[in-house]
């Protein structure tokens, strides 16, 4: 029988997470830090309006772009927190979460050869999905003495006149590092002299701990060369609904419609009556959630201060960058060991890219109880390696 | 730092200070000197323990009881109020909204204890009108806290 497969699809690899969570799962008092998504559960008045929606029979599709009054509370949403104003009718989509809107804007923009200039450490998503739309990902390799900020001169290094697109994934996973108005309007520069279109992916937009959020589509000149994705996983606790959205240009939005319409058709239902509720009334709780990942953050940073962890500050996601670099391991092994000798799930750094060598991806999206747990698993971890080193 | 401590501490009053003091971002004398003045403005006013007394071998019986009573002159029903509230039996009084003045949450060894407070006590002070008792037969949930087994991290690990 002849290869039934695409070289493009066999040439990419699998997200290096799932090896440690196959072994954790298996594994009896395993603590998981590995997780990327929030451990509360959907706000309940959220999670009723879904229920209404079942009860009163809205079964039925949405309009490709999604329902009407989603869209236009999504506007109102970015008008509240941007001061960023887009046309409900033409200037929004709402997605099958935050990584349909990457995938599909990636597609609805590249031709073949165009690169795409993707900050890592970074989600995992973001260099396949340029591949699988043709395009030529040129990684920008963060760095920990900019607190993983992305730098107009790095940008500057890596663009090329093939460079079309650059992703802007702020507040980062994974290491919680966050762009600041100033950044932004450094690069901003940039990004205008070379005529690039931002990818801007803002779902950890509400979980920032220094101050809001700003978006670079807020930027003088930045709106109508600035696709936003956003959505309700992190901020309202809402990942298995599957409900994100992009905001952007009506040219580009157009057609990501056209390619959802034909690959996804629209977004869930029931979802997107929950999300109206969400927007509607969602502030106190996603308030709520934020005071306690501040709390669960606080609690991590101290703990690696008290066992001489170096760590820099995150202030936005909720994940803890710490560096492991003094062990003399690489991530993986250091995760490896770490899982088998003291039973807890950390993620290596490189899981999201080269630059991630060195470091640890810690999730704290669990209760404090769990936290201590495993930070007293840690301490008793490193403690030993220190000791095997002299 | 006062919302987020009060919050803090309203769900778990044996946290120690040093973790106050972490979590808050703040120093722990800062947090010990917040809550004495917290203490002495009557704003914390006691630290109790959420027990589910159902998983235990003692008998413990609840009921919410609705008074109705002839305010007072000059008084209100805070005199009446007082009388009722210093009785060790009684866990609650609340002057409510409604059809009724006074609810009474009352805690006993037996349905009969309780029987025989609300007849033999209650009942017969002089400005109670009349009373509506109602036993708890099971708690759900009780000060924000759900009582039954806790649920299992269910969450796959992804990117």
């Amino acid at each position: 029988m002849r290869n039934p497969l695409s070289d493009t699809i066999v040439s990419i690899k699998p997200s290096g997470i799932r090896k440690f969570f196959d072994i954790v799962s298996e594994m009896k008092d395993a603590i998981s830090l590995g997780v990327g998504e929030p451990d509360f559960d959907t706000p309940w008045h959220i999670r009723d309006e879904g229920i209404y929606s079942l009860e009163k029979g809205k079964t039925f599709y949405t309009s490709n772009s999604g329902l009407m009054e989603l869209r236009k509370e999504i506007c109102n949403y970015i008008d509240r927190t941007q001061g960023v104003k887009y046309d409900p009718a033409k200037e929004v989509i709402v997605t099958v979460g935050g990584s349909e809107a990457i995938d599909i804007g990636l597609r609805a923009m590249l031709n073949p050869g165009d690169e795409v200039l993707i900050p890592q450490p970074s989600y995992v998503s973001y260099e396949p999905c340029t591949i699988l739309a043709g395009g030529k990902p040129v990684i920008i390799n963060l760095k920990a003495e900019n607190d993983f900020r992305l730098t107009a001169r790095e940008i500057e290094e890596a663009v090329t006149e093939k460079t079309k697109v650059l992703i802007l994934p702020f507040p980062n996973n994974p290491t919680g590092a966050i762009m600041e108005k100033k950044d932004l309007e450094a690069i901003a520069e940039v990004i205008l002299k070379h005529d690039l279109i931002v990818l801007s992916d803002e779902i950890y937009a509400e979980l920032t701990y220094n101050g809001k959020h700003v978006s670079i589509a807020s930027l003088p000149g930045m709106q109508e060369r600035t696709v936003l994705i956003n959505g309700f996983s992190k901020a309202y606790a809402m990942t298995g609904w599957r409900l994100g959205y992009a905001c952007g240009p009506e040219a580009i939005i157009k057609q990501m419609t056209k390619i959802h319409q034909f690959a996804i058709m629209c977004a869930p239902t029931t979802a997107q009556y929950a999300a109206v509720e969400a927007l509607k009334n969602g502030d106190g709780d996603v308030a709520e959630m934020r005071e306690a990942y501040n709390q669960r953050r606080r609690f991590l940073m101290n703990a690696f201060k008290e066992m001489g962890i170096e760590c820099f500050e995150p202030y936005g996601a909720f994940y803890v960058f710490p560096c492991i670099k003094e062990f003399g391991m690489t991530s993986d092994e250091f995760a490896t060991r770490f899982l088998e000798e003291e039973k807890v799930a950390a993620v290596p750094g490189t899981a999201f890219g080269d630059s991630g060598e060195g470091y640890l991806r810690i999730s704290y999206a669990y209760s404090i109880e769990r936290l201590k747990e495993a930070m007293e698993r840690l301490n008793r971890f490193v403690t030993r390696l220190r000791s095997e080193q002299k | 730092m006062r919302e987020e401590l009060l919050r803090i501490i309203e769900k778990n009053g044996r946290i120690d200070l040093k973790e106050l003091a972490v979590l808050l971002g703040v120093q722990e004398i800062d947090v010990v000197n917040e809550l004495q003045k917290l203490e002495e403005e009557g704003i914390i006013c006691g630290y109790h323990t959420m027990i589910n007394w159902e998983l235990t071998d003692i008998d413990k019986v609840t009921a919410l009881i609705e008074v109705r009573v002839t305010p007072q002159r000059g008084q209100g029903f805070d005199t009446i109020a007082e009388r009722i509230f210093q009785y060790p039996e009684v866990t609650s009084v609340y002057l409510i909204s409604g059809g009724y003045d006074l609810m009474v949450i009352l805690e006993g060894k037996s349905l009969r204890e309780v029987s025989g407070f609300v007849s033999n006590k209650l009942s017969t002070m002089d400005t109670v009108l009349s009373t509506a008792t109602h036993f708890i037969l099971k708690k759900y949930k009780d000060h924000g806290t759900i009582f039954g087994p806790k649920k299992q991290d269910e969450r796959e690990m992804m990117a």
